[in-house]
């Protein structure tokens, strides 16, 4: 992970197409991955046709991030108010760097050298975790999967299941290689049982919660009318970080905020069941500032644009910034479930990190994700806020070729195929002569009716997809034979 | 310039688009969904519910109230069971129990080596199989019900309210709240549900309806 000189953090991984050939070769994720997503699509389908107004829900839930976004200046300076007037402290960060800092400079405040994280897409997206640890602090990971995550020295594949593509095999391994150098080690004879692996991570972390002083979340939502952030969760790691720690910081994307407290009866119908098909999670918590005697009696909300407001300024892209996180996107996604999270190269994978990474970084910066959709659809219609993501994907298209166009990046092979493809359409004899050429070339290449593989800068169509072998004769010459000729 | 004004400069400049009068109010929200998916049987929906979670549901009169207490502490064997100020002396079984008390309040380690948390609750949500805690009289502390292995509910029938619009629209958001649904769980190894990880592994719940109310 490494941070540009725009202070956004950008994986540095190949471009999509690359890392989606190399996801598709192994085929133990694949079969990972097609259990996991077969089994949630299962759940959340039970889960989402229970409530006979779903489709209600999820309209007041996209019209009432669609009423934050409109006047999201307004509800964060009121989320600010109520926040500080509880007791907390709030700060704004304008990009990655500046929010790292912040957060460093506040846990040195406390003396203090370790710290342990929920589950936080935002610390991710800034690459937190390496900051500090450049400062000399160690961010303990606590959400079961982002613990396998760390100790592997991986990256997480999935929204809400970031071990997604690892079985219960593979992080017993992982357990018994790595949990000794963080801390309690794994027990010698760990089996591969899901009830032994659970465990194993419960004692392992047990020690980290009760003598831990400072902890770091993310935040799924933040009310703007009383300043109550909410944290949804299942394992208790969250509740653990939010109560006992003396110290508590919380790193929130601006588009969290949600207009009152009231709404989250929208949201907390909507996220449960998208996400894990649960008709409720085991724990939400919430919390307003600090209250004494209960909790971290320090509490700090730290406000992280990261490129979110160019994502606003698109009038057609801005309504990712509704996404609540569920993933469930990525679950019924054809793509996602054979390429997996990594290919993405994004702390956002799947249909909606396709969407959001390339308007957080800049088009230029991830000009491979528009494309790796096949826009079915899927994603639109299980998305509890119904965000459009196939009609953002399109506009990103669009972008992209714009980009290319305007010399921004090098003209690509599609860029000058279409141009030369307007050419010819425009000469019926240039489309004549295209036309032969073709059906010549197609009796050389075609095998069992397709062309598999295009020579040239025509490759990168033909990666990713079989082309139609050309008709030996093209109507054109069949009519001119058949009817003007011999007629 | 602080970031702040950057931050809210960027935010002002990219809704360019939207009209300077624009008030909230006029980006509509059309809410109509239901308030409720309960049908008549708002506590009998409530322990079912709670029961799909895994945990297990009791539903007493009020004087059999101690009584259901007394079982379910001695069907997990707690014997060390923290009771937060306020929770009802009538709910407290009588006997030889090992009562700890938040006064001065507990430190980490003797919150470990408490056996089990007895509580009350705010509200209780019949659709969803939740309790929701608020830290009132009865509930005390966050970590009370967090660090130890048992947590037993007692809620009663008059809390229960249908659905999860109710529950909010009854709550304070000033105080810290915790919806609990079943036991902790996760599902981050191969997305197959395992319960008990960092909090309770065990939740009982004890629902008490007075006569005629109910059942």
């Amino acid at each position: 992970m490494s941070t540009g000189s725009d202070g956004r953090v950008w994986l540095g991984t190949p471009a999509f197409p690359k890392a989606a050939r190399t996801a598709l070769t192994d085929t133990q994720l694949r079969r990972n991955l097609r259990h996991a997503t077969s089994t949630i699509r299962a759940k959340r389908l039970q889960a989402v046709e229970e409530l006979t107004d779903f489709e209600a829900l999820r309209e007041a839930g996209s019209a009432l991030k669609r009423r934050t976004a409109r006047h999201l200046d307004r509800y964060l300076e009121q989320l600010e108010r109520s926040v500080t007037d509880a007791g907390g402290t709030v700060h704004w960060a304008a990009d990655a760097a500046e929010a790292n800092q912040i957060v460093t400079r506040l846990v040195r405040a406390t003396g203090e050298r370790e710290v342990v994280k929920v589950k936080s897409m935002a610390t991710q997206e800034i690459g937190l975790n390496e900051a500090l640890a450049e400062a000399g602090i160690t961010a303990y990971e606590t959400d079961l999967a982002e613990l396998i995550v760390q100790l592997g020295e991986d990256r997480p594949s999935h929204i809400l299941v970031p071990a997604i593509h690892r079985n219960r095999a593979e992080i017993r391994d992982i357990f018994q290689r790595e949990m000794g150098a963080w801390g309690r080690a794994a027990p010698r004879d760990l089996d591969d049982g899901l009830e032994s692996l659970t465990e194993a991570a419960r004692q392992h972390l047990r020690e980290k919660f009760l003598t831990a002083r400072v902890a770091v979340s993310g935040a799924n939502f933040a009310a703007a009318d009383t300043g109550t952030v909410v944290v949804v969760e299942s394992e208790g790691n969250g509740r653990m970080c939010l109560t006992l720690p003396e110290t508590l910081i919380t790193v929130m994307g601006i588009e969290k905020v949600v207009p009152r407290f009231t709404d989250l009866e929208v949201f907390l119908q909507l996220l449960p069941r998208s996400s894990t098909g649960e008709r409720m999670n085991p724990y939400t918590s919430t919390w307003t500032g600090v209250v004494a005697g209960d909790g971290p009696q320090a509490f700090h909300l730290v406000l992280l644009d990261n490129g979110r407001t160019d994502v606003l300024k698109d009038t057609v892209g801005r309504q990712a910034l509704a996404c609540i996180r569920c993933s469930a996107c990525l679950n019924v996604c054809p793509v996602y479930e054979r390429t997996g999270g990594h290919s993405y190269g994004s702390v956002y994978p799947g249909p909606i990190g396709a969407v959001l990474t390339p308007q957080l970084v800049g088009v230029g910066q991830a000009a491979s994700l528009p494309f790796a959709s096949t826009l079915c659809g899927a994603c639109y219609d299980a998305c509890p806020v119904k965000i459009n993501i196939p009609e953002v994907l399109t506009h990103l298209r669009a972008e992209v070729v714009e980009g290319g166009r305007q010399g921004l990046r090098p003209p690509t092979a599609e860029a000058v195929a279409m141009k030369a493809a307007a050419a010819v359409l425009n000469s019926p004899r240039l489309w004549r002569m295209a036309q032969r050429a073709a059906a010549v070339g197609g009796g050389v290449v075609g095998r069992g009716g397709r062309v598999r593989r295009l020579p040239g800068p025509l490759r990168g169509w033909s990666n990713a997809r079989d082309t139609a072998v050309p008709p030996r004769e093209s109507f054109r010459d069949w009519w001119r034979k058949n009817r003007e000729g011999g007629g | 310039m602080s970031s702040r004004r950057t931050v809210l400069g960027r935010i002002r400049a990219a809704l360019a688009d939207v009209p300077r009068d624009e008030t909230p109010d006029q980006v509509g929200v059309v809410r109509d969904y239901l308030r409720s998916h309960a049908g008549h049987d708002v506590v009998g929906l409530f322990v079912e519910r709670v029961a799909d979670y895994g945990a297990t549901v009791v539903r007493c009169a009020p004087d059999e109230a101690a009584g259901a207490v007394a079982a379910a502490l001695e069907r997990h064997g707690a014997r060390r069971v923290i009771v937060p100020e306020g929770f009802p002396a009538g709910l407290l079984p009588d006997g030889d129990w090992g009562w700890v008390r938040d006064d001065p309040p507990l430190g980490v380690t003797e919150l470990d080596a408490a056996e089990g948390t007895l509580t009350t609750a705010a509200v209780a949500i019949a659709v969803t199989g939740t309790v929701v805690l608020d830290a009132g009289p009865g509930q005390g502390r966050r970590a009370l019900t967090l660090v130890p292995d048992y947590h037993l509910c007692v809620v009663h029938a008059d809390r229960i309210v249908p659905d999860v619009p109710d529950a909010l629209g009854g709550l304070d958001p000033r105080r810290p709240l915790t919806f609990v649904s079943g036991p902790s769980a996760t599902s981050d190894i191969e997305l197959e549900r395992v319960e008990g990880v960092h909090g309770p592994r065990t939740l009982d719940v004890i629902v008490v309806e007075s006569r005629g109310a109910g059942a």
